[in-house]
């Protein structure tokens, strides 16, 4: 239960600048540093679309769980609320699971498993409501189904946003553009101290981009991908808004989507034989015209012609924009009943 | 591209009917009759409506992802 300083409006937004600034600051300078210590160490993996052999340092995701932590600690420290508690623990649980397949890849089953159990975090410490709110109808009480989607909601949300994590900044960068369309959505519902929870969400992603944007020095991996993925999902359970936080993750749900009903079975996507898309001589994707290998967002986006990396990343974040947009409009009609 | 953008807007209305639907006709659906198991079978009846409408929603969009998609491949 939040103490009754924390509706107050100034106050808020004083601590969301408080949050802001530390997520920010924190994940911001510990890149660096995790930068040269990777290089140092050997840590690094190619960056399969570059012309020159590119290593990069890998992962950034100690970086990422770093700030995450720290900024939420922060608004903890004012507003003691469990759902902020249930945001750390569950963002925790994904960089630990994404750290062990960062160090040795892991099965096909092992992230939706172990993600599913993170999301037991959320149960145990009683963070969420029973109620599935849909915009225009109003709610539906499912207690026992419920559980069912907050499970779904941590491994789909985590899986989704790692799946995108294919291109120099866009894993980041697109959580920087859902956070902030999940934030507004949250502001529109009048639910203000869960908006302010999802500040870290943005600042973090928006410092890890910093780095990760096109050509790339860090990439995430699966231990940043993790948090930013899991840690939106959890906001959206914490905050009541499951279907607006879909609807502002469409591009990474159909990415998903397209890669679960071509393979037909849960693997990663290292293990697929026949290739969405192929390099060509001058260094650009190229959808392959395999109909049967329809698989990914990235294929349909350079199915008409070969895009540069760049190109297809500033694709996929204008979908993301656009995503956001139709969340923000259905927060909107949430007020409206028929 | 606005093949894909269309895919989304489509996603997207599929989401708002499909809870118009859980909430509408769905939530008010009660079993009675049964004592005690009375809830518990009224959720397990919601829950298996609730899967056979998400089975039939993935199925829809495969068919119109086919569409769509296989169209942009063979222009």
């Amino acid at each position: 239960m939040a103490p009754e300083y924390a509706t107050d409006p100034v106050f808020l937004g004083v601590i969301a600048v408080l949050v802001s600034a530390t997520a920010f600051a924190t994940t911001y300078m510990l890149t660096s540093f995790l930068i040269k210590y990777l290089r140092k160490n050997g840590c690094t993996v190619p960056d399969s679309f570059k012309k020159e052999k590119t290593m990069v340092a890998h992962p950034g995701g100690p970086a990422i769980i770093a700030g995450v932590l720290a900024s939420e600690a922060v608004l903890y420290g004012f507003l003691q609320e469990t759902a902020i508690l249930a945001v750390m623990a569950v963002s925790f649980i994904a960089f630990l699971i994404g750290l062990v397949d960062d160090k040795r890849p892991m099965g096909g089953w092992y992230k939706p498993l172990t993600l599913a159990g993170a999301a037991v975090a959320i149960i145990l410490l009683g963070a969420y409501e029973t109620n599935l709110t849909f915009p225009m109808f109003g709610n539906v009480s499912i207690p026992l189904l419920y559980m069912g989607v907050l499970v779904m909601m941590i491994v789909v949300t985590g899986n989704t946003v790692n799946s995108i994590d294919v291109l120099n900044g866009v894993a980041s960068g697109y959580m920087a553009i859902a956070g902030t369309s999940l934030a507004i959505c949250l502001v529109i519902v009048g639910n203000y101290d869960i908006a302010v929870a999802t500040l870290p969400l943005i600042f973090v992603s928006l410092a890890f981009y910093k780095y990760h944007k096109f050509p790339s020095r860090i990439f995430p991996g699966d231990s940043g991908a993790l948090v930013l993925g899991c840690m939106y999902g959890t906001i959206a359970i914490v905050g009541g808004v499951e279907v607006l936080a879909a609807i502002a993750l469409l591009p990474a749900i159909i990415n998903s989507f397209l890669f679960l009903s071509g393979v037909k079975q849960i693997v990663e996507y290292r293990k697929i034989k026949t290739k969405p898309t192929i390099i060509t001589g001058d260094f650009k994707i190229k959808a392959t015209r395999n109909l049967d290998a329809l698989t990914s967002l990235l294929q349909i986006i350079t199915a008409k012609a070969p895009m540069t990396e760049r190109q297809v990343a500033g694709t996929i974040l204008r979908l993301g924009v656009f995503s956001g947009i139709l969340a923000i409009i259905t927060a909107f009609l949430s007020g409206v009943r028929i | 591209m606005k093949e894909l953008y269309a895919f989304m807007v489509l996603m997207w209305a599929m989401i708002i009917i499909g809870g118009g639907i859980a909430v509408v006709i769905l939530g008010p659906i009660s079993i009675t009759g049964y004592g005690e198991l009375d809830p518990t079978l009224t959720s397990v009846f919601k829950g298996g409506v609730a899967v056979l409408m998400v089975i039939l929603w993935i199925y829809i969009l495969s068919k119109i992802k086919g569409l769509i998609f296989k169209k942009i491949f063979l222009e």
